[in-house]
């Protein structure tokens, strides 16, 4: 594989940059793989790329239906954190930071990580109190929070309404100033590129459609390309986790809703962080291209339809408007939805299944993106080893029925309600 | 933005209502032993079809009454309405 460098730069200039290796190639399906992602999206590249790594496992194809980074990762608001207040999400989070903290020179590619830090806002005492005690679980797990107060935040974002007579008043925040956005597109070609050189086939346009199951252990997989043979599969295909599932008669604790984002026309530089409004759903940032970068509730009803509802969007940026008036006066450029995959505790699913190779990896509602590198990282592990690794030990399938749920923030089983 | 005819007021706007999830889960029986599956199945585990779906709605600013709507998930197509207990055959 060609190095991404400064002197590569220089020597294709000389022939008008057209001699340069394709990042990854086209192959056509083998008859078998030792292991087989379904998903190239982010967290299936990622999981490819690892366990070439890190287990040596390289006999892996990557089933895509359409192309990869075509999904969630190409849609998403790139925001990175680990601002959690449980173990189970906080350390997995954490340990995903460091990864992303490494990430351009590990993949030599540039995802251009920039920690500006997320700023969460409180509107009200309990709300303070509530986001102390979160950055007190988040030092005890090594994770950096300030708490600030309003005079504070107003120092960091003074174009925020800070005026007395509105409906919620910013009393402070809670900062994670390590967190912060990525380009997107970026993660999943560096994952590509790199999976890709180790060995790893990347089969684009290429639908599954069955499975196929012996005796409770998996022996391939039917595709619209021909059938492959593989004795493990990881499923890594988030809105359609519930799709598949149906093809192998399993019901899960998922079900399958649109979030919609949408960016601005781009403006001089104003916001140099992540602030997310804590009176409802929204979230901001402002993208390198200067657009402002937003996003908030789920449209509120199961769909797959991949593209949004008004009413959601109204919602949203009426609540971004009450946060920062300014953003009254821009023009919307795009608006675009993604489907996502939403747990009934808000909370992740990385765990071996009741089939015997058969690995799922799904339940990333809101926050897939960020945990790209730290859930392929553990989804490789708990394939390669067959047991999964203590960071996603928390995330198991039957924690729904022993009791043990990871309810971050209440949004609890009924994700319409969030 | 969908338009949901509610059985008791007409077509109304997606914003008078609410959303209830999917309406073919049934509770298990009262009085009766159970499974741990079972009850999991009732609270947690969702089919989410995607294509036509049966779910609970409720016109929450209208009449206040829970309706049953069939829609379709990826094109949003609403083919019927039922009220709550009206049998669907």
């Amino acid at each position: 594989m060609q190095k991404y460098s400064i002197f590569n730069l220089v020597k294709n200039a000389f022939s008008n940059h057209e001699n340069w290796d394709l990042a990854w190639k086209d192959p056509t399906p083998k008859e078998e793989y030792d292991v087989v992602i379904i998903g190239g999206g982010g967290h299936g590249l990622a999981t490819a790329y690892y366990l070439a790594k890190e287990h040596n496992i390289t006999k892996v194809a990557i089933i895509e239906k359409g192309w990869i980074g075509g999904g969630n990762v190409g849609r998403n608001t790139t925001i990175i954190r680990s601002n959690y207040m449980h173990d189970e999400n906080a350390l997995f989070s954490e340990f995903g930071m460091d990864l992303w903290r490494k990430m351009s020179q590990d993949l030599n590619y540039n995802v251009m990580f920039s920690p500006r830090g997320i700023i969460n806002l409180a509107h009200s005492d309990a709300q303070m109190n509530a986001y102390a005690r979160r950055g007190n679980s988040m030092r005890l797990n090594g994770i950096d929070a300030v708490l600030l107060n309003r005079e504070q935040v107003r120092e960091i974002i003074p174009m925020a309404d800070f005026s007395e007579n509105v409906r919620f008043p910013i009393f402070g925040g809670l900062m994670q100033p390590s967190a912060g956005t990525a380009r997107h597109d970026a993660v999943a070609w560096g994952y590509a590129r790199q999976a890709d050189s180790m060995g790893v086939d990347i089969i684009q346009n290429c639908e599954v459609t069955g499975f196929d199951v012996t005796a409770g252990k998996i022996n391939g997989i039917r595709t619209s390309r021909g059938n492959i043979k593989t004795k493990k599969v990881g499923l890594c295909v988030a809105g359609s986790t519930n799709i598949l599932a149906e093809k192998l008669n399993m019901t899960l604790p998922i079900e399958t809703h649109l979030l919609q984002a949408c960016v601005s026309e781009p403006v001089k530089p104003i916001l140099d962080r992540v602030v997310t409004f804590g009176a409802g759903h929204f979230y901001i940032s402002q993208s390198d291209k200067g657009e402002m970068v937003m996003g908030g509730d789920l449209d509120g009803y199961n769909s797959y339809a991949q593209r949004g509802n008004l009413p959601t969007l109204q919602h949203v940026l009426t609540e971004g408007i009450a946060m920062m008036p300014f953003l009254s006066k821009l023009k919307m450029l795009r608006t675009w939805g993604g489907i996502m995959d939403m747990s009934m505790d808000g909370s992740p699913i990385i765990d071996k299944t009741h089939i015997d190779g058969l690995y799922l990896n799904c339940g990333w509602c809101y926050g897939g993106f960020k945990a790209t590198p730290a859930s392929g990282w553990t989804f490789a592990h708990t394939i390669a080893q067959d047991r999964v690794h203590e960071l996603n030990a928390g995330f198991s399938l039957n924690r729904f029925s022993t009791g043990h749920l990871i309810d971050e923030k209440g949004l609890g089983t009924k994700t319409w309600i969030s | 933005m969908l338009h949901i005819k509610c059985p008791y007021c007409g077509m109304r706007s997606q914003n008078e209502f609410s959303y209830g999830g999917d309406a073919s889960v049934k509770r298990p029986e009262l009085n009766k032993e159970i499974s741990d599956e079972e009850w999991d199945n009732f609270v947690y585990n969702r089919k989410s079809l995607r294509g036509k779906h049966l779910e609970l709605w409720q016109h929450l600013s209208g009449c206040r009454q829970w309706i049953k709507v069939e829609r379709d998930t990826a094109t949003h197509e609403i083919f019927n309405t039922y009220k709550a207990d009206e049998e669907i055959s």
